[in-house]
């Protein structure tokens, strides 16, 4: 801790805050912020963070049966860079008071939260291409804003992190395109994916501006830079040219593009299913607790072992 | 391609690893692992044994690779789970290459897939192979275990490969020497790794030592294979193409005791795993567990015989 003075200028402190939000400028580490500005961004980037660790494992379960070796290497280091992603992001989180051991233990306790995509299942090796295509591709347009976020340390991780998501979106829209070319099999294979992952992609912007809790004062603070509704529409926009040139239908009749608006009118995502996997009861969010928790409590004789060690090692060093 | 996303885990892990991208994302960009070399094979080596020569140090590294990334999303910590997938993917570069070279010295050694199958050789030799077709070595296929297991398993596998890829990096097959002469640096930092959590595990808790030994004991039996010698590695080794691994066994054992010794470990006396009426990986002959690996690995490339990823 620094030495603060005895009586802090609470109002010079929240006006400087203000006065740097109003700038554009970024927070930093060191600098002064209010405590629910903490407390947001510790939350948005920890549920961001485990959503990079979980995110792993719905892609990470077809790394055995990728059906090339080429694929195999594509999605090991795919998925590899999740766990990268999710250890930039804990750093980032760390620089506000918070440990990445306490945030998985939060995680582990439901008590805090991770995209509600990941409580989906993978079915077939379409679902690798899908999740690159339109899981990824909802994910950049959700995050590519966060790379002007006002908080410096989040926002400097998200350039590395976008530039990394919109090259594994290449990858799996590449994944879908070679399939498309191949049997007729392999076309129904990609359809049947992308019907399933359509809503829920959708879903990844969060509920509708009018029912979205956090947005307005995450607006206001510059920590989040568009609305959830907004962010959606631009993910439409950008998807549907890229479904007609892959050949697949997405399963939306309502979807068909308003020339007076410039943007795709589209019909509304299952709210009620969306409530229920942020509730904890969607087909997949057990099973993706009990996995990270198995894995945690699996390495915890090894994490001591290289506590231990470390601390011995200092030891004879220090004498 | 992987070159604009390379960089990423420089300062993440440890030093040895650099800024060399194709190191952990190699054979990800490319559609031919082969394309533009030189693939004559070298006078003096029959055709037929060299494939099977490299078949039998692809699937070494092909099978690793797969044990290893079954790992992904189960390490201990993040900084482990990224450890092992780099050392998976270096292993699975290595293998795209050896198997890719076993196809362009001998055709005959592909399986015949459907007439106008796109199907690349390298993947019809790892998905379309029964498994007595399978030329590696027991230790690479047996199913997972603790993270000591991993660590005991890597260490064994990595010390005697790189004794070998050392070597090889003076195969009279420009391809070989290659593979060694990229797989040197790589093998390093995986035999390096692993020495590192061996000593850790060793000299960390009582509970991880207990592991590590356990570990070691169930292990030790496997490593025989590695350093003993089968017909076609002497024959391509007095070619000049390959090296012969009985030839290894001193330097690996130097090494294994210098890492038991360094950790306070005993070498444990357990004599080699037996084989069937003398056969081991190296003829084809497996494990129980090597099918369901295979059934697993193989699933949907099998589904789609002429299919396209």
């Amino acid at each position: 801790m620094t030495t603060t003075p005895a009586e802090p200028d609470m109002e010079g402190l929240q006006e400087a805050f203000d006065a740097t939000i109003a700038r554009n400028d970024r927070i930093e580490p060191r600098d002064w912020m209010p405590d629910a500005y903490r407390r947001t961004l510790v939350r948005q980037i920890a549920q961001h963070a485990h959503s990079e660790i979980i995110g792993m494992q719905p892609e990470g379960a077809w790394i055995g049966r990728a059906p090339s070796l080429r694929r195999k290497a594509i999605l090991l280091a795919k998925v590899q860079d999740e766990a990268g992603h999710g250890l930039y992001l804990y750093s980032a989180c760390e620089t506000l008071g918070v440990s990445r051991a306490e945030l998985t233990e939060l995680l582990l306790a439901g008590r805090q939260k991770y995209s509600s995509i990941f409580n989906y299942p993978t079915l077939s090796y379409a679902d690798v291409g899908t999740i690159g295509w339109l899981v990824d591709g909802a994910a950049i347009c959700n995050q590519v804003p966060l790379c002007r976020t006002s908080y410096g340390p989040y926002g400097r991780a998200m350039i590395r992190i976008c530039k990394e998501e919109s090259f594994h979106q290449r990858q799996g829209y590449e994944l879908l395109m070679t399939m498309m070319r191949g049997t007729d099999a392999q076309r129904e294979m990609v359809q049947e994916s992308v019907d399933r992952f359509w809503w829920p992609s959708l879903m990844m912007f969060g509920p509708p501006d009018a029912q979205s809790t956090n947005t307005e004062r995450s607006m206001a603070w510059g920590v989040k830079r568009n609305s959830n509704d907004e962010l959606r529409q631009k993910f439409v926009d950008m998807t549907v040219p890229q479904a007609e040139a892959l050949g697949v239908t997405l399963p939306d009749p309502e979807l068909r593009w308003n020339e007076e608006r410039g943007h795709y009118d589209f019909g509304e995502p299952d709210w009620d299913e969306f409530a229920a996997v942020i509730r904890g009861d969607g087909p997949c969010n057990a099973q993706r607790l009990a996995h990270r928790r198995a894995a945690h409590e699996d390495g915890a004789w090894v994490r001591e072992a290289a506590t231990a060690f470390a601390e011995r090692s200092a030891g004879e060093a220090a004498r | 391609m992987s070159d604009d996303h390379g960089s990423v885990f420089d300062g993440l892990i440890d030093g040895d690893l650099g800024g060399d991208s194709s190191q952990w994302a190699f054979g990800t960009g490319f559609e031919d692992p082969l394309a533009g070399v030189d693939t004559t094979v070298p006078a003096g080596t029959d055709p037929a044994e060299l494939a099977a020569y490299c078949l039998m140090l692809g699937d070494d590294a092909l099978i690793m690779s797969q044990r290893l990334a079954e790992w992904c999303s189960r390490a201990p910590d993040l900084e482990e789970d990224i450890a092992l997938a780099n050392i998976a993917l270096d292993l699975l570069g290595q293998a795209r290459l050896l198997l890719a070279r076993a196809a362009a010295a001998d055709p005959g050694a592909v399986p015949v897939l459907p007439e106008g199958s796109p199907v690349p050789a390298e993947d019809a030799l790892a998905f379309f192979r029964e498994a007595g077709a399978f030329r590696n070595v027991r230790l690479a296929e047996v199913p997972n275990g603790d993270f000591a297991h991993a660590v005991v398993r890597l260490l064994l596998f990595s010390v005697a490969r790189l004794a070998l890829l050392e070597r090889l990096r003076g195969s009279a097959d420009a391809v070989l020497a290659a593979v060694a002469g990229k797989g040197v640096k790589e093998v390093a930092y995986h035999r390096d790794w692993a020495g590192r959590w061996f000593l850790t595990l060793a000299q960390g808790t009582e509970e991880s030592r207990r592991r590590l030994v356990t570990a070691l004991d169930a292990l030790w039996p496997l490593l025989d294979e590695l350093v003993t010698a089968h017909p076609v590695e002497v024959s391509v080794a007095r070619a000049g193409a390959g090296v012969d691994p009985a030839s290894l066994r001193g330097e690996v054992d130097a090494v294994l005791d210098q890492v038991l010794a360094v950790s306070g470990v005993d070498r444990p006396d357990r004599p080699p795993l037996a084989g069937v009426a003398g056969r081991t990986g190296r003829h084809g002959t497996h494990t129980e567990a090597f099918g369901l690996l295979l059934a697993e690995m193989q699933v949907v490339a099998r589904a789609h015989p002429n299919g396209r990823w």
